[in-house]
């Protein structure tokens, strides 16, 4: 198996065995449980349905409610579809916990980041500004110039401009497992992830 | 908010003594130099304590040679080897940092005297 799906529940520290300080994020991972099964030979690919959290089925739409009756499970909240490269042999209605990750192994989560609203080019792309002074008047955090005059009279495709910000799926690479708590289904990896407390988010072995 | 407090909660300390902002320590340090390790002590008031749980430290300043120093300890350090309180100093605020302008005769702290 390859990954599961958690929860961000927020940024602490621990002291490592020679007593430095290290930043971890805590995720609260599964139990996972397999919902449905792709395969090669069916579908073309092979793939792992898993699903997360369970939910009171009066808060559950009817295609939901379907398909988990269809695959004879309890009803889960998210459901997020991982594909399979190495190891194949997994049935529907196997559960995956934190027992699969291994202390110091390096994990890929991906998740949604926080989002900023409609943002300015300094936040959003890291312009320089202006200066605050030396005469520089009613322009402190604008583009500057955006394209030539007559040739070519037309903005690129793809400048870099004011706009929406954040709420994006990220990826972070090489996140190593500081600790795993079997008991509480937790993972703490070093470092940050991306979202906001309490956001899904997908972690993946690096294979 | 409360499964993160549980993460570190075995790495809490609870045989330090309690001590307060205003009070003069002496931490005992743990240094490691390469393969050496050795004590350091390091002497002086507290000027702050912040952070929660396993992330409080707090803030030492002493005179050295006639010049300041200030070190921030992670409270629940293992490096910490011990921590004395030489005195308790009787202050009117959470955060002494009004030190750092201060010299000479202003910049005591009075003691507080316990029966």
């Amino acid at each position: 198996m390859i990954g599961l799906i958690g929860k961000k529940i927020g940024m602490t520290q621990v002291f490592d065995s020679s007593g430095k300080v290290i930043p971890v994020t805590v995720i609260k991972a599964g139990p996972c449980k397999v919902i449905t099964r792709m395969t090669k030979e069916k579908h073309n690919y092979d793939s792992v349905q898993l699903g997360f959290e369970e939910m009171k089925e009066k808060n559950m739409t009817k295609a939901m409610k379907g398909h988990f009756k269809k695959h004879n499970s309890p009803n889960y909240r998210y459901l997020k579809e991982f594909r399979l490269k190495l190891y194949k042999d997994i049935d529907e209605g196997e559960v995956f916990d934190v027992s699969m990750f291994i202390e110091n192994e390096m994990l890929k989560i991906t998740g949604t980041s926080k989002g900023r609203g409609f943002a300015g080019v300094m936040k959003r792309h890291g312009f320089h500004g202006f200066k605050a002074s030396h005469g520089v008047h009613e322009s402190y955090r604008g583009p500057g110039s955006i394209g030539q005059c007559a040739t070519p009279s037309r903005v690129f495709k793809g400048k870099k401009l004011p706009g929406h910000m954040g709420v994006d799926k990220v990826s972070v690479k090489n996140l190593r497992v500081v600790k795993i708590d079997l008991e509480k289904n937790l993972v703490m990896v070093q470092g940050a992830i991306p979202g906001h407390r309490n956001s899904i988010v997908y972690l993946r072995k690096e294979l | 908010m409360d499964i993160i407090h549980e993460v570190g909660k075995e790495q809490l300390r609870t045989d330090l003594p309690e001590f307060g902002v205003g009070d003069t320590v002496k931490v005992h340090y743990k240094i490691v130099e390469g393969e050496k390790e050795r004590i350091q002590i390091f002497q002086g008031i507290v000027l702050q304590k912040r952070g929660m749980q396993i992330s409080k430290t707090f803030t030492v300043r002493k005179i050295s040679n006639g010049i300041a120093v200030e070190r921030i300890f992670p409270l629940h350090s293992p490096h910490i080897q011990k921590i004395e309180v030489v005195r308790f100093g009787r202050v009117r605020r959470a955060k002494l940092f009004y030190l750092r302008r201060v010299k000479g005769k202003a910049a005591r702290v009075k003691e507080k005297r316990r029966y």
